[in-house]
């Protein structure tokens, strides 16, 4: 039964790597606006014009992070 | 009558719509907004929302101030030569239309990199490529699609704010380790005896111990620290029974590990910070939506144009004015401090200072107080004090502002936290000295567990939560209060005083009906040609209604003082004035003022003037009665005596002619023979009264424009509720009492455990969160139900 140690190490230890993502995520300013996130998710992205690049909304979203 | 709205702004497109690609639109601004949108593939603005525009404004020459780079360098959050970053707020955010399109703003300006909206906080942030454009031309951009920003003095000096997060950092803590510990509970909770559970339990044990230690030293600070400064001015608020709860938790369940009495307490605790850090958190996210913190600065503007020597106009910032500096100032600008005039045409709309609502008009070499705002073209004046010195800054730095308010009222919670911690600390001691007697190993138990069990969370997460709730529902019916106390305030009133201009009438100009035979097109472009010239009131007022008109040069003009004008245009001759001016037998004298017109010696028709009070008043101010002493204070004359007898009950005040200090002193008079004073007002004038009486609520047409330091807005087409706002406040702190005696009622079962000696882990364990969630239940349950009583 001391195989428990193991199991009890390892799942505190999955605990605080997803505890430190959190912090990670509040510190970039994830959770500053709680709104915003929830309306701009249901833009739709726009059909790309043939000689203009591609300006959807997803492509912002990545140049936020 | 067909009423087109407008397919930009959705107003009433009125007599003549502008038709533009098969929609109509109110007037060519919406028109222009609408083709550059469409010129730039912008067109899913519109179909997110219906008609979410807004005109633009006029802005010539009103952002000159952004040519001066000691101002550009104060605004901008971040700049490296070559990006610039700057936040905005931008009062006309209100949809998911708005958060479109600004974030879609690269599109319209090539050298917008980016740009992200926060919707609460109604900001836009825009990154920007400072090489090839300027701050100035992107709010020319932002104001040329109806998105003006709010540029005010007080962002100006604060700058850039680092943004709290630890209240997010403590839940989450709070949060992780609750669920870890309560997980990590199990083993003990489920096998009290046994061979493994020996072994074992210490490894638990010491794990939630590690676990906990976080959530006491770092979560669970802020109700240490308050308890202490409570304690130590002799206040018992309502940190101090938490904070006693929580160490003594602390305490106890760490003695019980380290000598392997017992398993200790350590999930309750868990779970105590957390309830309670979700109830601080909930109180946060309420407040966050409407600022209310402005003052003078946020009135004022950050640049004037100065005159230099050399007749070159250069922008400054108006701190820096000094006496004897020459200004300029345009149409529909403020005055920013006291100056006398030099040249040009000043009519000065001084409603914000003194309530009067006619303009008033100065001659070159009169003296000009800050505060008005300057309605017809350009003036230079002459500075006489900085702005430190001037008349409306002096009015701000009277003593009552500075007094905070809050500080003199004891909230309901602050004041059921006093006997609670007393009566428990009696509970405790009576029955440990009970024990101590019986049985006294146990005695020491009892003590902890008393003060663990009584669980004064319920009493801190009501009031948060009732009137966290209440705020969220008034707010929705667009009354907007600055904070939870106010409406243990407003619940307390017995007297409310009203100003008269812009509160209980519908807006500072009057209404105008024309009643008569209708005029032709030139004869009403006569008749705006010669209302041009004069500068009666009634001929302004007029002169702006008619503003569709052309202006034809008139052939003779005479203006007889007192009677009338007279003015002729080719074949037209206009007679405008009084009833025998104008030769028609009037009618009996009537109480409201007009104008009549004849055409060629023939009587047209008349316009009259009222002075339009908000609808429904007659009987909001018949069922406020029954409860609340009324008055009504103005600034302005008592021409309106008569009318407001008629329109109120007969026990209402009525008081005119009233200075801001008047107000003021009014309303101390009666707070010191003991009068809860609710103060309701519109303006900048109010502003001391609004301060000194114990609520001020602010009456606003456009929620989003600039209001002074009180505790309340309404919108002005939620007037007529008052009463039903006024008695759901008290309804609130009802349900805050009932509450209270669910929390006492659970307190009562868990006190039974604890003084019979057989408080369990497991029993506090479940007793403590029940408590928690029925009372936010409850709380949440009846608040919406009030909330669906108000229309």
């Amino acid at each position: 039964m001391s195989v428990i140690y193991i199991l009890l190490a390892i799942s505190i230890a999955v605990a605080i790597v997803f505890f430190i993502a959190f912090i990670f995520a509040v510190k970039n300013g994830q959770y500053d606006d709680s709104y915003t996130p929830s309306v701009r998710m249901l833009f739709e992205d726009e059909i790309v014009k043939k000689d203009k690049s591609d300006k959807s909304i997803l492509t912002n979203k990545n140049n936020t992070n | 009558m067909e009423h087109k709205s407008c397919f930009h702004c959705g107003l009433d497109c009125k007599s003549s719509p502008i038709t533009y690609d098969n929609k109509s639109f109110c007037c060519n601004g919406c028109k222009t907004v609408y083709e550059i949108f469409t010129a730039n593939d912008l067109t899913c603005y519109y179909d997110l929302q219906n008609a979410p525009g807004a005109t633009p404004t006029e802005i010539e020459g009103k952002y000159d101030f952004l040519n001066n780079p000691s101002i550009v360098e104060k605004l901008l959050e971040f700049d490296d030569g070559k990006n610039q970053i700057i936040t905005f707020y931008i009062p006309h955010i209100h949809c998911s239309s708005c958060i479109w399109i600004l974030e879609n703003l690269s599109k319209l300006h090539p050298a917008i990199n980016f740009s992200v909206v926060n919707f609460g906080k109604k900001t836009v942030r825009i990154t920007f490529n400072s090489e090839e454009t300027n701050l100035k031309a992107i709010v020319t951009m932002l104001s040329s699609i109806g998105y003006e920003p709010y540029i005010s003095l007080e962002d100006y000096e604060t700058g850039k704010q680092k943004i709290d997060r630890s209240l997010i950092y403590k839940l989450g803590l709070a949060g992780f380790s609750f669920g870890n510990v309560m997980l990590l509970s199990f083993p003990e909770y489920f096998q009290v005896d046994g061979f493994w559970i020996d072994q074992y339990k210490h490894v638990f044990r010491w794990l939630i111990f590690a676990f906990s230690i976080p959530v006491v030293f770092y979560s669970a600070q802020d109700y240490f620290i308050s308890a202490f400064k409570g304690l130590r001015s002799k206040i018992l608020n309502i940190d101090v029974p938490i904070a006693l709860g929580i160490s003594v938790l602390f305490l106890r369940s760490t003695i019980e590990i380290a000598f392997d009495i017992g398993s200790g307490f350590f999930d309750s605790l868990t779970g105590l910070v957390f309830f309670l850090l979700i109830g601080k958190f909930f109180q946060k996210k309420t407040y966050d939506f409407l600022s209310f913190e402005r003052d003078y600065k946020s009135y004022f503007p950050i640049g004037i144009t100065k005159i230099n020597k050399d007749q070159s106009e250069e922008s400054i910032q108006v701190y820096k004015i000094k006496k004897g500096d020459r200004l300029l100032i345009r149409n529909e600008e403020l005055i920013p401090v006291d100056c006398i005039l030099i040249n040009g045409n000043a009519r000065i709309d001084y409603s914000f200072v003194t309530g009067e609502s006619n303009p008033i008009t100065k001659q070159s070499g009169d003296k000009l107080f800050a505060g008005g705002k300057q309605l017809d073209g350009i003036i230079e004046v002459d500075v006489l004090n900085s702005v430190e010195q001037s008349y409306l800054t002096q009015l701000w730095s009277n003593d009552v502002f500075n007094t905070n308010k809050e500080a003199a009222f004891t909230s309901l919670t602050n004041k059921i936290s006093k006997h609670f911690t007393i009566t428990i600390l009696i509970i405790a001691t009576l029955a440990t000295g009970f024990w101590l007697v019986v049985d006294s190993s146990i005695a020491l138990n009892v003590f902890t567990a008393v003060l663990i069990i009584a669980c004064p969370c319920a009493i801190a997460l009501s009031a948060p939560f009732t009137l966290g709730n209440m705020l969220r529902i008034f707010g929705k019916k667009k009354f907007y209060l600055k904070n939870a106390n106010v409406i243990e305030q407003l619940a307390k009133i017995n007297t409310i005083i009203f100003d008269k201009t812009g509160t209980i009438t519908a807006n500072k100009q009057s209404d105008i009906n024309y009643e008569g035979y209708k005029l032709s097109e030139i004869e009403e472009s006569v008749l705006k040609s010669s209302l041009r010239g004069s500068n009666h009131p009634l001929s302004r007022s007029l002169y702006n209604l008619l503003k569709e008109q052309n202006i034809l040069p008139l052939d003779s003009f005479e203006e007889h003082l007192g009677k009338g004008i007279e003015a002729k245009y080719e074949s037209n001759q206009l007679k405008i004035g009084s009833a025998e001016f104008v030769g028609f037998n009037s009618e009996a004298t009537n109480l409201t003022t007009t104008v009549h017109i004849s055409s060629n010696n023939k009587y047209k028709g008349k316009y009259t003037f009222y002075n339009a009070y908000r609808k429904g008043i007659s009987h909001l101010f018949n069922d406020l009665k029954q409860h609340y002493d009324l008055a009504i204070i103005s600034g302005d004359n008592a021409g309106e005596k008569e009318n407001l007898t008629k329109l109120l009950p007969t026990n209402t005040k009525l008081l005119f002619n009233q200075k801001p200090e008047d107000k003021l002193e009014y309303i101390d008079y009666h707070q010191k023979e003991g009068a809860n004073v609710l103060m309701i007002g519109d303006g900048l004038n109010d502003a001391g009264a609004l301060a000194q009486s114990n609520v001020g609520i602010v009456i606003s047409e456009n929620v989003n424009v600039f209001s002074p330091a009180c505790d309340a807005i309404l919108d002005a087409s939620k007037f007529e509720n008052l009463n039903e706002y006024l008695s759901a406040s008290k309804k609130a702190i009802q349900i805050i009492k009932w509450s209270f005696v669910l929390s006492f009622i659970y307190n009562i079962v868990g006190l039974y455990f604890a003084v019979t000696g057989q408080l369990a882990p497991v029993v506090a364990a479940i007793l403590m969160p029940l408590s928690s969630i029925t009372i936010v239940a409850f709380t949440t349950l009846m608040t919406n139900l009030v909330g669906r009583n108000l229309k």
